[in-house]
């Protein structure tokens, strides 16, 4: 799950990390009254769940209050690269003497996380690397050991000296983040070193572990404030995994390898996927229930392809589900099914004797694509 | 010979009493692998059928010479089960659970770095050497023993491959998930380091999924390392660019992570990709034709 900036800065703040005052805005009014109250000035910066908005036009200096309404408005009127912006943060200027880069990250080829500290700060990490290699210090972290003093010293010893004790200070910060909170990405750039020497997170992009949100509370409680569509909201609702795609087959299938190689025999089939919707492993009927119905609500949707390889999954309870469901919901289109692995034959069985007008079975996973890309052309 | 499991694997169950721990280990005994005991806390002395319950695992051990330990125990226990195995010593570890929060496995796969546990997963089927040993959750019914080996990241995209290969009456030495998640046991190295050692196994399969980099690394070992013909399979060609992916973490990768990418890295070094299922199958059956 990906923060927004100013949420993102609420969370380091809540670790001691010092951020420039700043304030969320909806309207151009709470905008303009932000910069007054930073005395006229401010830097009014787009809140969306996406990067380059320095370049996109979602970060303006505002030289009067004004100006940080009109910047504001336009933002929220114009969104940012096709997504609604509802919201923006309204920041302090700070005198900035430099600008560097820090962050921890989760290195999965590595099994450890990685810090990293760049003495290039505002630019795309990837370009730092491959364009100032010599400017980015890494170290991986054994979790049982943490982050240890002399990790620090080598991180932070290639900045100017002004610099290294803040920085030093942050990186220690942004491992407890990392470790309190459940952080899979916690990025500073830039950090600024200001001319009062201290040195703050200007930015902040923080990714938090899905898997463990159950024991993050106040982050979870977060997501309601996050936009996504309204089928995709409903899905994560009830602890299915959708992402909505631009075509006419609903696909729902058990594990993501499956759900995946099924968008691609789709296409391969001369259909194309309108979500992807993934039910878990042990999916229950009443999941399965929910599922069709999310799928079935999208008005895209022209044919329903349930492809699904029980192994913790039961493929009579996938059945049941199925039957159950529609008598909720109306199959407005056809549904193809397509059950293979544990107790498939039962799950056949019941859905032969249902005998419903709308459910088609499939022998294989190929024809079954075959059948819902016809159907939806 | 088969890889990592035997006809003397003898498994203990860890989350035996939970309901799909039950059903699984049920499965895994009507197929004919020694399950010789189950663990949870608190529930010493009970049995499942017959197979005996103990409080912890060393305690199963001791008792029942169990040397692989299988794992069923909800996400938030998950991470201390594989380490409660790890420090009794058991030799090869299998963890089913998907939703181990990651802090949690990277504590695990440091304390596993270097050390004599073998852990498969999380989020993973498991394992099966058709004929001799099912641990985990893949449907024996779709196998058949033979001379093919199948490792992958996904785990109903495996039965599916595997599902196919035995309709054309391709048989299989061990079959194997690595399981979804970011950080997980051992992979598609390991896996085909075992492959190239079997004397019983032909042919691997591999089957990747977009995200990371392990198929490119896996590519780079087949060109060092691997004789035995390897066919490959990426899901996810027509897959959106992924959420997760944060640009610190990009740097780590590179500009890997798409399905072509991978399978073009596979395809440099030999390795004939299928773009189906299906066609994984029909070459597989080209291959050992």
């Amino acid at each position: 799950m990906d923060l927004f900036e100013h949420q993102g800065k609420d969370l380091f703040a809540r670790y001691g990390i010092r951020v420039p005052r700043g304030r969320v805005a909806t309207t151009p009014e709470e905008a303009q009254a932000a910069a007054e109250s930073f005395g006229g000035q401010a830097v009014v910066k787009v809140q969306v769940q996406a990067g380059g908005r320095g370049k996109g036009g979602g970060i303006v200096v505002a030289k009067s209050p004004e100006e940080a309404a009109d910047a504001a408005r336009t933002m929220l009127t114009d969104g940012f690269k096709g997504m609604p912006v509802t919201r923006i943060l309204a920041e302090e200027m700070v005198d900035i003497a430099g600008e560097f880069y820090a962050a921890i990250t989760l290195d999965r080829s590595a099994k450890r996380y990685l810090a990293m500290v760049s003495s290039e700060g505002g630019m795309e990490i990837e370009e730092v690397a491959r364009e100032h290699p010599t400017s980015l210090r890494r170290t991986h972290i054994d979790p049982w050991l943490g982050l240890r003093p002399y990790h620090v010293t080598w991180l932070t010893g290639h900045l100017p000296e002004a610099a290294r004790e803040g920085t030093a200070d942050i990186m220690n910060k942004l491992y407890s983040v990392v470790l309190g909170s459940d952080v899979t990405l916690a990025e500073v750039n830039p950090m600024a070193l200001l001319g009062d020497g201290d040195v703050l997170a200007l930015d902040a992009k923080v990714t938090v572990d899905d898997n463990a949100l159950y024991r993050q509370p106040e982050l979870e409680a977060l997501r309601s404030g996050f936009f996504v569509d309204p089928t995709e909201a409903r899905a994560t609702e009830l602890g299915l995994q959708y992402v909505k795609l631009a075509g006419r087959v609903g696909i729902i299938g058990n594990g993501a390898g499956l759900v995946m190689s099924t968008l691609d025999v789709v296409q391969q089939a001369g259909g194309s996927a309108a979500n992807f919707l993934d039910v878990g492993g042990g999916a229950s009927a009443e999941l399965m229930a929910a599922a069709l119905e999310v799928v079935l609500s999208d008005p895209d949707v022209r044919s329903v392809l349930v492809n699904i390889f029980g192994g913790i999954t039961r493929c009579d309870l996938v059945a049941e589900g199925i039957l159950e469901s529609l008598k909720r919901v109306e199959a407005r289109v056809p549904i193809v099914v397509r059950l293979d692995g544990t107790n498939a034959e039962e799950g056949r069985r019941i859905l032969t004797e249902a005998n419903h007008p709308r459910i088609v079975a499939a022998a294989t996973m190929q024809e079954a694509a075959q059948l819902a890309a016809d159907e939806a052309a | 010979m088969a890889v990592l499991i035997e006809d003397d694997t003898r498994v203990v169950v860890q989350g035996l009493t939970g309901s799909q721990g039950t059903f699984h280990a049920l499965r895994n005994r009507d197929y004919g692998t020694k399950v010789v005991a189950g663990v949870t806390p608190g529930k010493g002395g009970a049995d499942v059928e017959g197979i005996p319950v103990f409080d912890t695992v060393v305690e199963a051990m001791q008792e029942t010479d169990a040397n692989t330990s299988l794992i069923f125990v909800p996400p938030r226990f998950a991470a201390d089960a594989i380490l409660e195995s790890a420090e009794a010593l058991v030799p090869l570890i299998v963890c089913i659970t998907e939703g181990i929060p990651v802090a949690d496995m990277a504590r695990v796969a440091a304390y596993l770095e270097g050390r004599a546990p073998v852990l498969v997963g999380p989020n993973c089927p498991g394992l099966i050497s058709p004929g001799k040993a099912n641990v985990g959750i893949i449907p024996g019914e779709i196998c058949t023993p033979g001379r093919v080996a199948v490792v992958s990241r996904s785990g109903t995209l495996t039965y599916q491959i595997v599902h196919e290969l035995t309709q054309r009456g391709i048989g299989q030495s061990t079959c194997f998930g690595m399981g979804g998640d970011p950080i997980h046991g051992i992979g598609f190295i390991e896996a085909l380091e075992r492959f190239e050692a079997d004397p019983d196994t032909d042919l691997a399969i591999m089957i990747g999924e977009i995200g990371g980099n392990d198929e490119e690394q896996a590519a780079a070992f087949i060109a060092e390392h691997v004789t035995t013909p390897v066919v490959g399979y990426v899901a996810g060609f027509t897959a959106p660019p992924g959420k997760r992916m944060g640009h610190a973490g990009a740097i780590i990768t590179g500009s890997a992570g798409t399905a072509q990418a991978k399978a073009d890295a596979l395809e440099a070094v030999g390795v004939r990709v299928g773009r189906t299922p299906t066609e994984v199958a029909e070459l597989a059956e080209a291959a050992l034709a």
